[in-house]
């Protein structure tokens, strides 16, 4: 196994698929002869060409939606939205045409796109390029949502989204284009579906997704060190729909959830995660579940205020530790 | 064209007014519910269009108003009845309604109920087409309101740029909703508009099927051609409101009677009548024949179809069984 960064995983996968099929295609802004803001398709222009490989115009709307009209006859897209923060132009696209075709069509037609894009908080980028914008896209029915903590993820989870039939939103993160991480050599077809056990523990489960699935593990280490508590930590890669089953068997062998967000809390991952926990294994629970999440505020450009504004594994810990009473 | 196809679009005219006029009754018998956008007056744009078109082969999107374009296209009408009233046996099966008839197979890419939201769509597809080396075409029929849209600017760009094999045609009915176009648009002639994007256009009388075909047939021939979109303005107007909730108040009933003077199919009717191609008593006879074929073949069908089963309601919002949703065959 090949230790290489996350955006080498993304860039593996979509050579790997336009390699593979002709009407696989990757477009956005600055993906073909700057090679993509993040490297994500570097190279790639000049391998497969202007064609297939696409520099669009700043239209996020206008290039989702001809995305989503090619896939109608039969083209893959492997749409890049610079930041999520656009991706907020393109949603009437994403969510009226390609979340809903196939439902309103009868189940003949579907918008097999891909739309990746990156989101959360970098470092003083100011309030519109600082989103976290997950729960908007796993709040609609008709759209997958999957989110990589590390490259192996980020690598497998594009390959089956570029061939899997539905719409999948993959949500990226500023900040671990450069993680890096062991990545299979051989070809590489990660579930969009499930959730992963990142951290075997017994005494509390810790919930992740993306760059907070990293908190969650670094805090389990301090509570492993300091209070001799062991820490479950459950990756979950796929946002919509959320693995139940996973979610039940943790809390289930735990009896105890924090879930770590980096959005604000107000409809999102973690309200989303104690709705199942309750109606999955509520007589399980020996705690009422907490959340840690960012403060529900713009994100300031003052660093100090930006890190204020954001959870971190001291506040997971904290939060173990007050549900625990130590 | 010949008097054969001349008397064929005036049957297939009368045929898709007589079809619109009965969704209203059925609208008001409660058959028929949501919203329901109406083409009455503009028949000429849809079939003088699609004449000139190779349907079956091109690919046709569209708005929310588009009966009419789908059963020009190759749909049964009484599929598409059967969508009206809501049945399985719809061309969407009772699950998209009035503003949403597909018909993949005859290459209808469907109604859209957001204004201008097929723009990008239409280039999509044309982008398939180009990517795929195919000759069809895309054909996309929206109103002059849809103009007003952030997508009708995006869409031309790149239609423009990367030389899509896409024609827009503007319904121009001068209306968007109850606001008329001086009142929303700096520009009255939508035709120009598109000049910002090097765009070749034209504008055409829209009531006039014959006049409508052959401009739409230098507008196919440059883009099936591979010179890239065209752009097409048709000058029309819509008798009903907007949809069935609109009371139609902000028009004056001389402007009405104006645009009924120009009817696509009294216009046609009339010169085939003066070129003693037709006589009146067949035109009655034809209507008489396109009322009975309505009721009985239309009406009935969708009327006697069943209601989709309510054990279905989750059906056809992801794919069923896709092997790469669990990562293909490595994981089982």
């Amino acid at each position: 196994m090949a230790e290489i960064m996350m955006w080498e995983a993304i860039l593996r996968a979509h050579d790997e698929e336009l390699a593979n099929d002709p009407l696989v295609i990757a477009m956005g802004e600055d993906i073909g002869v700057v090679g993509g803001t993040y490297k994500a398709t570097l190279g790639l222009y000049d391998k497969y060409g202007e064609k297939r490989v696409i520099d669009t115009p700043i239209s996020e709307n206008g290039y989702t939606g001809l995305g989503i009209g090619a896939s109608f006859v039969g083209v893959r897209p492997i749409i890049e939205i610079m930041s999520v923060n656009f991706s907020w132009l393109a949603m009437d696209q994403i969510f009226n045409t390609a979340a809903k075709v196939r439902y309103m069509s009868g189940g003949q037609l579907t918008a097999p796109i891909v739309v990746r894009s990156p989101g959360g908080t970098a470092h003083q980028l100011g309030s519109q390029h600082s989103a976290r914008m997950e729960k908007v896209y796993m709040g609609i029915a008709g759209l997958r949502v999957v989110t990589p903590s590390n490259p192996r993820q980020a690598y497998g989870l594009l390959k089956s989204a570029v061939r899997c039939n539905d719409p999948v939103f993959i949500n990226e993160h500023e900040l671990m284009y450069n993680m890096k991480g062991e990545v299979p050599e051989e070809e590489y077809f990660h579930p969009l579906v499930g959730s992963e056990i990142a951290r075997e523990g017994r005494d509390v489960t810790l919930f992740g997704y993306n760059i907070s699935v990293h908190w969650c593990l670094q805090a389990a280490g301090l509570l492993s060190k300091h209070h001799g508590i062991e820490a479950e930590v459950i990756d979950l890669y796929a946002l919509s729909p959320l693995d139940r089953d996973g979610i039940r068997t943790s809390v289930s062998k735990t009896h105890r959830a924090v879930i770590v967000e980096e959005a604000e809390p107000a409809v999102g991952v973690g309200a989303e995660v104690m709705a199942i926990i309750n109606e999955e294994c509520f007589f399980e629970l020996d705690a009422a579940p907490v959340r840690v999440s960012a403060l529900n505020v713009p994100i300031p450009y003052n660093h100090a205020l930006e890190k204020a504004a954001l959870p971190d594994a001291n506040d997971v810990v904290e939060a173990v530790r007050k549900m625990l009473g130590i | 064209m010949k008097d054969a196809d001349k008397k064929r679009l005036l049957r297939e005219m009368l045929f898709a007014r007589r079809f619109e006029e009965r969704c209203y009754e059925a609208y008001v018998e409660r058959n028929i519910g949501g919203f329901l956008h109406l083409y009455p007056g503009e028949e000429a744009c849809a079939h003088g269009v699609l004449e000139a078109a190779r349907t079956g082969h091109d690919y046709v999107i569209t708005s929310y108003r588009d009966h009419v374009h789908a059963i020009k296209s190759g749909s049964d009408p009484r599929a598409v009845m059967a969508e009206l009233f809501s049945r399985e046996t719809g061309v969407s099966k009772g699950r998209g309604g009035s503003m949403h008839i597909f018909d993949i197979r005859h290459r209808f890419m469907g109604g859209y109920a957001l204004v201008g939201g097929p723009f990008p769509l239409a280039a999509g597809i044309a982008k398939g087409i180009q990517l795929k080396g195919g000759d069809e075409i895309c054909i996309c029929f929206l109103g002059d309101a849809a103009n007003n849209q952030g997508t009708f600017h995006e869409s031309l760009n790149m239609a423009a740029l990367w030389g899509l094999p896409v024609l827009y045609v503007c319904e121009n009915n001068l209306y968007g909703i109850g606001t008329r176009i001086d009142r929303s648009t700096a520009v009255l002639d939508q035709y120009k508009r598109v000049a910002a994007y090097n765009i070749p256009s034209a504008q055409a009388d829209g009531q006039d099927v014959e006049l409508v075909y052959k401009a739409a047939v230098k507008a196919i021939k440059h883009v099936r051609g591979g010179k890239g979109p065209y752009f097409l303005e048709l000058m029309t107007y819509r008798y009903r409101g907007h949809s069935m909730s609109d009371s139609n108040a902000y028009r004056t009933r001389t402007e009405e009677r104006m645009w009924s003077k120009r009817d696509p199919i009294i216009m046609l009717r009339d010169r085939l009548v003066k070129d003693g191609k037709l006589t009146l008593q067949e035109y009655k006879d034809m209507d008489s024949a396109v009322l009975d074929e309505i009721e009985e073949e239309v009406i009935r069908f969708a009327a006697e179809s069943p209601e989709p089963h309510i054990s279905d309601v989750e059906k056809y919002v992801l794919a069923e069984n896709d092997p790469w949703v669990r990562g293909g065959g490595q994981h089982g």
